[in-house]
């Protein structure tokens, strides 16, 4: 016979601090949640997908620190704010979904796709920059071949860049100056 | 009418179409848009913000600043870049704190944010200080189109920080459709988002596409002619999503997708060459035969 399974939580593995840390980093209001659901069942990721918001709430609230930030469905909110729209507490869901990400990706926690896009935004201050095939595009369309924007001026680049290694953003991603890539 | 004109990433980079449609529109309506020389990525909320805030803020206020230099409100057509660009500018308009923070890594470069313009969405624009009844003169070849409406999330939400409009049932962009002689198709679950936003497309991209799989089938089945949105973002992963899902899965759609400045533009009587209508992934064509 199988032996039952059970899920003990221990009350010392958990981080009780977490949902105050959460508040901190953006999440302000995660403390109202009265767990309704109403933003998962506003969710259009949650409908195709495991992504539950207000599983996740809930699970920061009770301080599952590394389980909410080492999951990857954290990363399948679209921002599209229907739930934040709809929450009649007003948590706020998408600021708190945008705090757990600014905490998962400190924690070490980042998609290789994510760290690829971020890595575009440092090297060419355009998360998506311009190609050969856009270039001559533009020219066929009348518009100046590089556009006004820091593709065009270096010492723009150059400025944005700066800030970037200021914010410590371009350690966050992982992104080697010396190879030009995350 | 003058604009500091936010250009972002997919319009400039991936939809030059756009850029052209938008300068070629301005100046039959008389607006002059400035470039702001110098601007970067907005940069957007999924993979910019979603990882590091405070530089998400930092890089948003640098562009702020080169509008600011220009004396006069930002605009832009794409909805990632109104939302971190409007967003950006009510926190640093109203945080003391966090303004003085960012200021102080952008004096090293001679800027500050002092806080003196708007960010207005192109649509926001179009409706609000062109006005309604404005296009209306200027139309000059009625539309005869049946449109799905696609509001797209940024430009609505949070409604408490964006134009006013409802989000559940918003009527701006269905209103400036219809001014242009075309008509507005309900079609179910008009409002969802497209799945392009939130990093998704690059970090799940089955998921992504089959939100605007979703999305493209409610529309096919309303039988409209074309969609048109407000974002390039959601032009680029309704227009390019057509393709990726017809080597995926083996559907057509053939709807093609047009920002409402390329919409706005047929029906002022311009070229669809200057409105960059064959620039696009799905074939414009259909429309164009039918207009």
């Amino acid at each position: 016979m199988a032996k039952p399974q059970r899920n003990i939580i221990r009350l010392d593995e958990l981080d009780m601090d977490f949902a105050e840390a959460v508040a901190k980093a953006g999440g302000e209001k995660i403390n109202l949640c009265i767990q309704c659901g109403t933003c998962t069942a506003s969710c259009p990721s949650g409908r195709r997908t495991a992504f539950r918001t207000r599983q996740l709430i809930r699970r920061a609230m009770l301080g599952f620190r590394d389980e909410v930030l080492s999951d990857e469905d954290l990363w399948l909110c679209t921002t599209c704010f229907t739930c934040l729209e709809r929450c009649p507490r007003g948590v706020d869901p998408t600021d708190v979904i945008l705090a757990l990400r600014n905490m998962a990706v400190e924690a070490g926690h980042m998609l290789d796709q994510h760290k690829r896009v971020a890595g575009y935004f440092v090297k060419y201050g355009h998360a998506v920059p311009l190609n050969e095939e856009n270039r001559k595009r533009r020219t066929s369309l009348g518009l100046e071949e590089i556009p006004p924007t820091t593709h065009k001026h270096k010492k723009a680049l150059d400025e944005v860049q700066d800030i970037v290694k200021k914010m410590g953003f371009d350690k966050l991603i992982c992104f080697k100056w010396e190879k030009g890539e995350k | 009418m003058k604009y500091a004109f936010f250009l972002g990433c997919v319009m400039p980079n991936r939809y030059p179409g756009l850029e052209a449609a938008t300068r070629n529109v301005a100046k039959v309506l008389g607006i002059k848009l400035l470039d702001m020389e110098g601007a970067s990525c907005c940069p957007p909320p999924g993979v910019v913000k979603s990882f590091h805030k405070p530089t998400w803020l930092a890089i948003a206020a640098r562009n702020l600043t080169l509008a600011e230099a220009l004396n006069t409100d930002a605009t832009t057509l794409c909805s990632g870049c109104y939302g971190t660009l409007k967003d950006a500018n009510m926190i640093l308009k109203e945080d003391a704190a966090m303004r003085e923070r960012v200021n102080k890594i952008l004096h090293d470069y001679g800027k500050e944010f002092r806080g003196t313009i708007d960010v207005k969405h192109i649509v926001e624009v179009l409706y609000r200080d062109v006005g309604i009844d404005k296009l209306k003169d200027l139309v000059k070849k009625p539309l005869n189109l049946r449109v799905a409406v696609h509001y797209g999330c940024h430009l609505l939400k949070p409604t408490e920080y964006r134009t006013g409009e409802s989000s559940e049932r918003p009527k701006l962009l269905d209103e400036l459709v219809e001014v242009l002689g075309a008509k507005s198709i309900p079609y179910r679950d008009k409002m969802m988002c497209c799945g392009a936003g939130g990093g998704l497309r690059s970090s799940s991209p089955d998921v992504s596409m089959d939100m605007a799989k979703e999305k493209l089938e409610n529309m096919k089945n309303a039988d409209v002619d074309c969609i048109v949105t407000p974002c390039s973002f959601c032009h680029l992963q309704f227009d390019r999503g057509q393709i990726d899902l017809e080597k995926q899965f083996g559907v057509t759609y053939n709807l093609p997708v047009l920002h409402y400045v390329q919409l706005l533009g047929l029906a002022l009587g311009l070229d669809p060459k200057k409105l960059g209508l064959y620039s696009n992934a799905t074939s414009a064509d259909p429309i164009l035969k039918k207009l």
